[in-house]
C-alpha cells in the first residue's frame, strides 16, 4: 500500500483577457484576414505589434499592414502533438517572417513531413474560415507553392460585427491544470483510520499539543508528531461562519455553518458543517458529535462524516475553548 | 550596518474600478507607473531596476507575470524581480524596492503592483476543492468571518462597530477620485446591507477591481532633490504558520512582533500620539479594530473603542484610511502597495481632498494570507539620522 492517499486534481478556468488598443488592433485585423504590424522607433517592423516600444516606452501607434505571404526563418518540429496545440498531427512550429516585417512571429506550419520545411521556404497564411476573434483566426502558416486556394485576404465585404468599431478588445484564455494530488503519510494515516470509524491525531514530542489531522511535524517545534492518539468524534465548536453567498464551484448549498470544531482531546478545531440545528441558534460552545454516513457510502475522507450535529449537552464553558479563538 | 536614507518620490494609481476593459495588463501597469515617474520626474530609462507585485498566479491565471510584462514595462537590460506573499504583497513588493536602495545596490528603483480581478474570479481561486477534506471553504469572506465573530466575542465589541468603519471607509472614498466604490454610506444601510458570511455583511466587504499602483523609491543623493520626498523611517515584514495548535488568529504574532520591530526603527515609542496617518489594509470592516489592537495603537480588546469613539476618522487622533481603503478599491496584487502609496501621498501633503492636516509620519500596513504574512512601514517629512 501506497503511503501516501492520492486523488485526481482538475483546476480549470477560463480566464478573460482584456487585450488593449495595440493587441486588440493586432486581433481585429487577424478577424478580418490582415496581419497589422507595427513600425518601432528603431525601423523595425514586428507582428504581433509590442504594446509599448521596446526602446521609447511610448505607446506603438504606427501600424503597418503586413503581407499574408512570409519567409520562413527557422523552425521545429512537433512529431508528438499534446492537447491543445494547433494541431493533432505532426507539425511545426515556425518562426515566419511576413512580408513587410523585419521580424519573425512564431505559429504553427501545416506540412506532412519535416522533409517540407527548410529555412526560406515561402509560405502563406491559412486563414479560419469562421474567425472567432483571437490568434486562431490566423490558423497556420502553409508552403506558398502547394495546396488548394484558401480564402484569401481582401475579404472585406465579410460582416464583423456590421459596425466600424466592433474590434477585439478581449479573448478567452482556459486554462486547466490536472494534476494528482498527495495527502502527507501523515494525514493518508488519518483518512485510512477515518475508513474504519475512528479518528486520529499525532501528540508533539515537544510542545504536548495533538494535531488533528496529522502533520509530519509540530508548525511550532519542527519535530515529527509521532505518537498517535484516538480522539473522540465529539467536540466543541469554536468559532463559525455562516455562509449565504453562493460561488463558483461551490459543493455546499447555501446557507450553511461552517464552523471550528474542537474534537475532546484535540489542540487544534477542524472544520466542519454544523447541521440538525437552525443556523441562528449555532453558537460559541456548542456541543456536538459527529453524524457519519451510513457505513457502505465510506472512504477515505473527512466527507465520511456528513455534520455535526448537538448533543444536547450544555455548552462548554469559555474557559475551555478560549485559546483557540 | 547603517542603511542608506532612502525615500518614496513618486506616486502613481490608475483609477479603480470593477472592470478596466479598455486594458491589458500591462496597460494597467504602465498607466500607474507613467503616472509615477511623471510624480518622480524621472524616465524610464533613468530608473535601475524594477520590481512586480501581483496576487497569487490562480487568481489571474498569469503564472510568471514579470516574464510576460518584462518588455512593457521598460525593465529590458535591468533586474526585474517579483515579489510574492498572497494579500500582503503590495507591501512587501514596496519594501523589496526599497531594500534595493537603502541596501546601495541601486539608486532609483520603481515598483509596480497590479490585479485584473475582472479577468478571474478571486472567490474561486480561493475556494478550490481539496481531495479528502471538507469543501466548506467560501472565499476570503469565508475564511476570515470566523475569527471575526471570535475577535467581536473576546473584546466584547457592540455589533455594530464593523458597520461604523465600512460607512466611514466609504464615505471617505467620496474625496478620493481613484477610488472603486464611491458613495456615502450611513451605519444603517450598512447594518441592513445582506448578510454574506454571517457575521459579515455586504457593506462590510471589499469590491473586486480592477487596477495598478506604482512608486519611485530613490536613495539619498536622489531623495534631497525631490521636492517632497516621504522618507523611510522603517520597514519590517513577518510572517507565521497557516496553522497551529492555538495559533492567534485575532491578533496574530506575526503581525505583534512586526509592528514592535516598526515603530522601534522608527525610534516611535507611542503609535497613537506619533503616527498622523494611517492606511490599514482593511479587507473587511472589523479588521480595523483588530489591526489596531495588532498594531499597538491601542491594548488588547480596545481597538473598537477608538473605531467607536470617531479617532479613527479623518479628523479623529488616528485617521484611518482616508483614501477608503481597501473597503472601497481592492485590486488584490496592488492593495498593499495602495496603502504605502497613499501612506507617502499623506506624508508629502500630497492626498488631495482626502489630506489629513500637518501630517509628520505615516503608517502603511498590509497583509495577507491566512493573517499569516505582515509588511508595513512608516514615512516620515524629516530625513531619517540613519
Amino acid at each position: 500500500m501506497s503511503r501516501t492517499l492520492q486523488a485526481p486534481v482538475t483546476v480549470a478556468f477560463d480566464y478573460t483577457r482584456s487585450v488593449g488598443p495595440v493587441l486588440g488592433r493586432f486581433f481585429t485585423g487577424l478577424q478580418e484576414r490582415r496581419i497589422v504590424g507595427a513600425r518601432l522607433s528603431d525601423g523595425r517592423v514586428v507582428a504581433p505589434p509590442p504594446e509599448f516600444d521596446p526602446v521609447t516606452h511610448a505607446p506603438t501607434t504606427d501600424f503597418v499592414d503586413l503581407g499574408d505571404t512570409g519567409t520562413v526563418t527557422s523552425w521545429t518540429w512537433v512529431s508528438e502533438p499534446v492537447a491543445g496545440q494547433p494541431f493533432d498531427r505532426p507539425f511545426a512550429f515556425a518562426l515566419v517572417t511576413p512580408e513587410g516585417a523585419t521580424e519573425p512571429m512564431l505559429h504553427a506550419l501545416d506540412v506532412a513531413s519535416p522533409e517540407e520545411v527548410a529555412t526560406g521556404l515561402r509560405v502563406r497564411a491559412r486563414w479560419a474560415e469562421e474567425p472567432k476573434g483571437g490568434i486562431t483566426d490566423l490558423v497556420c502558416w502553409e508552403p506558398a507553392a502547394s495546396g488548394p486556394d484558401a480564402p484569401r485576404s481582401g475579404a472585406a465585404d465579410r460582416a464583423v460585427g456590421g459596425t466600424e468599431d466592433a474590434g477585439v478588445t478581449g479573448i478567452v484564455t482556459p486554462v486547466s491544470l490536472d494534476y494528482t494530488y498527495a495527502a502527507s503519510p501523515e494525514e493518508s494515516s488519518f483518512f485510512r483510520a477515518l475508513a474504519e470509524g475512528r479518528i486520529i491525531g499525532q501528540r508533539c514530542p515537544a510542545c504536548g499539543k495533538v494535531y488533528v489531522p496529522p502533520r509530519p511535524a509540530c508548525p511550532v517545534d519542527g519535530v515529527p508528531t509521532e505518537e498517535e492518539v484516538e480522539l473522540s468524534d465529539t467536540g466543541t465548536v469554536t468559532t463559525f461562519c455562516v455562509v449565504n453567498v453562493p460561488f463558483l464551484g461551490q459543493r455546499i448549498t447555501p446557507p450553511y455553518v461552517s464552523a471550528y470544531v474542537l474534537l475532546d482531546g484535540a489542540d487544534i478545531a477542524i472544520q466542519h458543517l454544523i447541521l440538525d440545528i437552525p443556523a441562528e441558534e449555532v453558537r460559541m460552545g456548542l456541543r456536538v458529535r459527529a453524524v457519519w454516513k451510513p457505513r457502505a457510502e465510506w472512504g477515505t475522507t473527512i466527507e465520511n462524516i456528513s455534520h455535526f450535529a448537538p448533543t444536547g449537552e450544555p455548552d462548554a464553558d469559555y474557559e475551555t475553548y478560549q485559546h483557540h479563538l | 550596518m547603517a542603511k542608506i536614507p532612502a525615500a518614496v518620490i513618486g506616486v502613481g494609481q490608475t483609477h479603480y474600478r470593477a472592470k478596466r476593459e479598455d486594458v491589458s495588463m500591462a496597460g494597467l501597469c504602465r498607466e500607474a507607473m507613467d503616472r509615477a515617474l511623471e510624480d518622480a520626474g524621472l524616465g524610464l530609462d533613468e530608473v535601475d531596476a524594477i520590481v512586480v507585485g501581483k496576487a497569487p498566479d490562480l487568481f489571474e491565471g498569469v503564472m510568471m507575470p514579470e516574464l510576460y510584462l518584462a518588455e512593457a514595462l521598460g525593465a529590458a537590460g535591468k533586474p526585474l524581480l517579483r515579489v510574492h506573499t498572497a494579500g500582503s504583497v503590495g507591501g512587501s513588493t514596496a519594501i523589496v524596492a526599497a531594500s534595493l536602495v537603502q541596501a546601495g545596490v541601486h539608486r532609483k528603483v520603481l515598483t509596480v503592483s497590479f490585479e485584473k480581478q475582472s479577468e478571474s474570479n478571486a472567490m474561486w481561486a480561493l475556494s478550490v476543492p481539496v481531495p479528502f477534506v471538507m469543501p466548506v471553504h467560501a472565499g476570503a469572506g469565508g475564511y476570515f468571518a470566523p475569527h471575526v465573530r471570535s475577535y467581536i466575542r473576546r473584546s466584547g465589541a457592540p455589533t455594530h462597530i464593523g458597520a461604523m468603519v465600512a460607512a466611514k471607509d466609504r464615505t471617505n472614498a467620496l474625496r478620493n477620485p481613484y477610488a472603486h466604490l464611491r458613495e456615502e454610506k450611513t451605519v444603517e444601510q450598512v447594518l441592513s446591507s445582506t448578510m454574506l458570511w454571517d457575521p459579515i455583511r455586504y457593506d462590510e466587504t471589499c469590491p473586486s477591481s480592477d487596477g495598478a499602483c506604482a512608486l519611485v523609491i530613490a536613495s539619498d543623493d536622489v531623495a534631497q532633490g525631490s521636492a517632497d520626498p516621504a522618507w523611510i523611517h522603517g520597514t519590517v515584514m513577518r510572517s507565521e504558520p497557516t496553522t497551529a495548535a492555538e495559533r492567534d488568529q485575532v491578533n496574530p504574532q506575526a503581525g505583534r512582533d512586526a509592528a514592535a520591530a516598526l515603530w522601534k526603527q522608527a525610534g516611535i515609542t507611542d503609535p497613537a500620539a506619533e503616527i498622523d496617518a494611517a492606511e490599514i489594509y482593511v479587507p473587511f470592516s472589523w479588521f480595523e479594530p483588530m489591526w489596531l489592537e495588532n498594531l499597538g495603537f491601542a491594548d488588547e480588546g480596545e481597538g473598537w473603542r477608538l473605531t467607536e469613539a470617531g479617532e479613527t476618522g479623518i479628523d479623529g487622533r488616528i485617521p484611518v484610511n482616508c483614501s477608503g481603503g481597501v473597503l472601497s478599491s481592492n485590486p488584490i496584487g496592488a492593495s498593499g502597495m495602495i496603502r504605502f502609496g497613499e501612506a507617502a501621498l499623506q506624508v508629502r501633503g500630497a492626498a488631495g481632498d482626502h489630506q489629513v492636516d500637518g501630517v509628520r509620519r505615516a503608517l502603511g500596513h498590509a497583509y495577507g494570507g491566512g493573517s499569516q504574512f505582515f509588511s508595513m512601514w512608516v514615512l516620515g517629512v524629516d530625513r531619517p539620522a540613519n
